[in-house]
């Protein structure tokens, strides 16, 4: 029994320890053993074969795609490649596993150790390694879909996501917190829509996450820890963080009230009710947890060569981690602005980088200008109209070159974004947009003849500016846009300085 | 005289000049099996509607003067552990009483493709598992030599069908001896290829590393004939051999000068577990190895000191694989669902009720084996031993072409003599085992009968990995010169 004062005991001296098993479903076009497809959604047991239901007598081939979008995936994950792997079998009964046993990794997984960096948004404190356990490659169950009537009907069982591929991958206990938890899964969902191996859509399942959490306490030489409890089947992020949340409290509580450690109970399994926002026990699928992994003797033990891996890394392309420093080294961008175009994808990145380059001069891309108007013009009409880049009607060449124009002051910011939106609006090019604007450049004895009728018309406003007040020269500014839609505010104010010798 | 008593290779000539029609074998196999099989056993289920039907469709192919395979019209029964679409395959169970695969195995595929035409499903021990038929849900399959005897295992019905004239050919799988025990009681020849060479796709596992689809039939040349369509890469089977496959017929007249022959000390030897070698099975294959000296073979003493440890590891292997193999059938698909109050209980009674004794024996033991992490435990104790076996075999092949020794200890045993002791059932595996956990191939030809009961004795060959066409070699001249696998039992 442990001697710490568990009466005293605060939360805040609990240390939060976390371990991520996430499931991520391959972007493959076919299973992980034989030719059927993973589409999502189709009607029941219409993806199915005679190899992915189990059929007696039927073999597993492996999928070579799938082997190849794992080595990718390694390699972006920082993990060691296996040279040698080999399929093992997972025995369980369960109706919605077609042979009784699941293919997958045991002491050979296609990825070793690996991490990911991960910083916590808006915090203060500097990226952290999480470190990987390993990624291993394994074939999806079934699915089994019961009468929820409560009339105790029949339970049917769809088998199309049998045989689905699956990386699992399996953090260290390096997790400090729910957050650190939500941005280790954000900042994981990145990397793999980077290297582009899955589509990462929680709704679908092709991104799961179990999570395992326990409580370290410390007192002086001792340490206790609370039971391990995995979280299973945790489908979106905000889950995540709120039933890790919720756990650790409950583990707290629990360890108050009855001072249970690690050595006095066995691992649990706890399922996440979002509606009641809280951890409830799960049944076990069996009894025991003896899996009884063998080697699968249907399958042949894969050698990975070099040039695989040399393939695979050269397409990589550069990685989120990569990128934010570039664009903050090479752009000027702060962590911010650059995590912003990072988070929106690889596609974002190079429309961002076009636009930056394309408007600046050689050497020196206008990334601070090109980080405005994508973050905030281009992502507000994305978020409006739910588009990705690809589907953005401007492309990075058009977009330079309005930038280009306003930079060389031809138009000023307020101008040029009308004429984004008439692009936008019409679809027309640049020029198109300034001529329907009416855009033209102010020559100076126009802007001149301009300035000398906003002081005669303006005496008082004169005034306030010559008594210090040189903020009043804005109010010239309206008006002299309704005369000329055209001038450049910096420039007229400047004039107009000028000529009443301020 | 049945047309069906000439050697394949005359049969396929008659049938393709048309001297003989495929229909003709095929009303001969048919009519054999009906009268034969209630005394023998030896199928599950007959083929006659499709064979009928199949036999027609090529007559009018030759008729047409097209090309026809060159199993053109061969009646083939085929073991009831082997796929077959639309055509009920039981594995010998109750489990699969009702199972109708959509889908042919491979081989199957590729018989059809040759011409061969299947005129049954041949009895076999529940999934294979058993050294005599006696385990078949569907009967034990009675030897054509004698009806007191069994035919062997696990392919009893593909011997006995061959022995009984029933069928020209028929094909096995061996997963410790199960093509070449049967064919040495039945007094025909069998062949349990390398491991790899033959697609394993539609044959309902039991163990996956050691099973092996093969050619059972009265001769070595119509084994090699099958062979070369059996034979070959299937890319539905990842342990499918890329390897070029020899015209296995061609090899088969090579002569034998230079051929060294081993002769290994350990299977001559008596154990003290009782696997004793019987003296007449002893004599008849010392005098097979005599002829075979005749022939321009020369003998070398060889040593396979891990063969008693063949047994064991092969009742530790094969049962792991087995109960895993096996999980599939757990009431949730197939056949049968027994009712009970949970889960856990439906799969517990369902396989109870469905799986025979020897299956769920061996069931038990795979699981006993492989439970509590395969770490340091039996299975991969198992692995180790078998390698030890293969380096035995790898050893003994830098010295000698062949290992020539008896294919079981003794001939055909009586029905329900071991039913009350499995474990001296298992030792009737003692010289076919080793083949199966190395992988390299062998063959059991006709050698002589025995003086005490009368009964076929077999002779086995084992080669190097991909050494059938020196198996067939030897085999085929061993024929030419003796006519053991001429002889015909009485009853048929």
């Amino acid at each position: 029994m442990t001697t710490i004062d568990r009466e005293g005991l605060k939360f805040s001296d609990a240390k939060l320890i976390i371990g991520l098993e996430v499931h991520v479903q391959l972007k493959t076009e076919s299973k992980l053993f034989c030719g059927c497809s993973t589409q999502f959604g189709s009607n029941p047991n219409t993806q199915t074969c005679p190899v992915c239901t189990g059929m007696p007598g039927t073999l597993p081939v492996l999928n070579e795609k799938a082997l190849a979008l794992s080595i990718k995936t390694g390699l972006a994950l920082n993990c060691e490649i296996a040279r040698y792997t080999k399929w093992d079998r997972k025995n369980y009964f369960y109706p919605d596993l077609p042979k009784g046993y699941q293919i997958s990794q045991f002491d050979k997984p296609v990825c070793g150790e690996g991490f990911v960096e991960v910083k916590i948004p808006k915090s203060d404190e500097p990226a952290r390694k999480i470190r990987l356990e390993r990624a291993h490659l394994e074939e999806d169950a079934g699915k089994s879909v019961h009468d929820e009537s409560g009339k105790g009907g029949v339970s049917k069982i769809d088998l199309n996501r049998t045989g689905t591929p699956l990386l699992e991958i399996v953090t260290k206990p390096d997790i400090r917190s729910a957050e650190e938890a939500k941005a280790f899964l954000t900042e994981l969902k990145l990397i793999l829509g980077y290297v582009d191996v899955s589509d990462c859509n929680m709704q679908e399942g092709s991104l799961r996450c179990d999570a395992n959490v326990n409580l370290h306490f410390t007192d002086g030489e001792e340490a206790v820890a609370t039971p391990i409890v995995e979280i299973k089947n945790l489908n979106s992020f905000r889950a995540a963080e709120r039933a890790i949340t919720h756990e650790a409290r409950r583990q707290f509580k629990e360890f108050r009230e009855t001072g249970e450690t690690i050595d006095d109970a066995p691992k649990q399994t706890r399922g996440w009710d979002d509606s009641a926002q809280k951890t409830t026990p799960q049944r076990e699928k069996e009894l025991s947890a003896d899996y009884r992994y063998f080697p699968d003797p249907d399958l042949i033990a894969v050698v990975i060569s070099e040039q695989e891996i040399e393939d695979a890394k050269s397409s990589l392309g550069d990685l989120p981690a990569a990128l934010r420093e570039t664009l903050q080294s090479e752009y000027g961008l702060n962590d911010y602005d650059s995590d912003v175009i990072v988070s929106a994808g690889r596609e974002m990145v190079d429309y961002f980088r076009a636009v930056a380059d394309g408007s600046g001069k050689p050497g020196k891309p206008n990334g601070k200008m090109a980080s405005n108007w994508v973050g905030q013009e281009v992502m507000r009409y994305l978020n409006e109209n739910a588009a990705t880049i690809e589907a953005y009607p401007v492309a990075a060449d058009a977009m330079a070159e309005l930038l280009a124009r306003v930079t060389a002051g031809e138009v000023d910011q307020t101008r040029g974004k009308e004429v984004l939106a008439e692009m936008l609006a019409s679809g027309c090019d640049v020029q198109e947009a300034f001529d329907k604007l009416g855009i033209v450049k102010v020559d100076s004895s126009d802007l001149d003849a301009l300035c000398q009728q906003l002081i005669e018309e303006n005496p008082a406003v004169i005034e306030e500016i010559k008594g210090g007040k040189v903020k009043a020269v804005g109010s010239l500014i309206g008006k002299a846009r309704k005369i000329n839609p055209n001038v450049n505010p910096g420039v007229l104010r400047e004039s107009i300085l000028k000529i009443i010798g301020l | 005289m049945s047309v069906l008593d000439n050697s394949i290779e005359q049969l396929v000539q008659q049938v393709s000049a048309g001297e003989v029609t495929a229909s003709q074998c095929v009303d001969e196999s048919i009519s054999q099996l009906k009268a034969q099989n209630p005394t023998l056993n030896a199928f599950v289920s007959d083929c006659e509607e499709a064979a009928r039907a199949e036999a027609a469709a090529m007559d009018a192919k030759i008729a047409a003067g097209e090309n026809v395979g060159p199993l053109a019209g061969v009646p083939i029964a085929i073991k009831d552990g082997i796929c077959t679409k639309g055509q009920r395959t039981t594995a010998g169970s109750k489990m699969l009483e009702n199972f109708v695969p959509p889908y042919d195995a491979t081989i199957v595929q590729r018989l059809r493709a040759a011409g061969a035409i299947c005129i049954g499903k041949a009895n076999l021990d529940e999934f294979a598992m058993g050294s005599s038929t006696e385990n078949s849900f569907f009967g034990v399959t009675k030897n054509p030599w004698s009806a007191d005897c069994v035919a062997g295992g696990s392919s009893g019905g593909s011997a006995a069908a061959v022995a009984a004239g029933i069928s020209p050919a028929s094909i096995g799988s061996d997963t410790g001896g199960s093509i070449r025990q049967p064919a040495s009681f039945c007094g025909i020849t069998g062949v349990k290829p390398t491991y790899g060479r033959v697609s394993r796709y539609g044959l309902i596992a039991f163990a996956s590393s050691l099973d092996q689809i093969g050619p059972m039939a009265r001769s070595a040349k119509d084994c090699a004939i099958l062979m070369n369509v059996l034979s070959g890469h299937d890319a539905k089977d990842s342990t499918s051999a890329r390897n070029d496959v020899p015209d296995f017929v061609a090899d088969c007249d090579q002569n034998l000068k230079g051929l060294r022959i081993g002769i290994c000390k350990q299977y001559f030897e008596n154990e003290p577990d009782g696997s004793g070698l019987n003296e007449n099975v002893r004599s008849g294959v010392m005098a097979a190895i005599e002829q075979l000296k005749e022939l321009g073979a020369e003998t070398v003493e060889i040593d396979l000191p891990h063969t008693r440890y063949a047994v064991p590891t092969y009742y530790v292997v094969a049962p792991c694989e087995a109960s895993s193999n096996l999980s599939r059938f757990d009431g949730v698909r197939y056949t049968s669902r027994e009712q009970a109050k949970d889960l856990i209980g439906m799969y517990s009674k369902t396989r109870k009720v469905n799986f025979g004794d020897e299956v769920i024996r061996r069931i038990l033991l795979g699981t006993y084996s492989l439970s509590s992490g395969y770490d340091h435990e039996l299975y991969k104790k198992a692995s180790q031993v078998r390698r030890l076996i293969k380096n035995d075999y790898d050893a003994a092949f830098e010295k000698v072409d062949l290992i020539a020794g008896p294919t079981v200890p003794t001939t055909a045993f009586k029905i329900g003599e071991h039913a009350k002791d499995p474990l001296a059932m298992y030792l009737a595996d003692v010289f076919t085992a080793s083949a199966n956990l190395a992988g390299v191939p062998g063959i059991s030809l006709p050698c002589g009968f025995s003086a005490d009961d009368g009964l076929p004795i077999g002779l086995q060959l084992q080669a190097n990995m991909f050494g059938e066409s020196t198996l067939f070699r030897a085999a085929h001249q061993y024929q030419t010169q003796t006519d053991w696998h001429l002889k015909r039992p009485q009853s048929s």
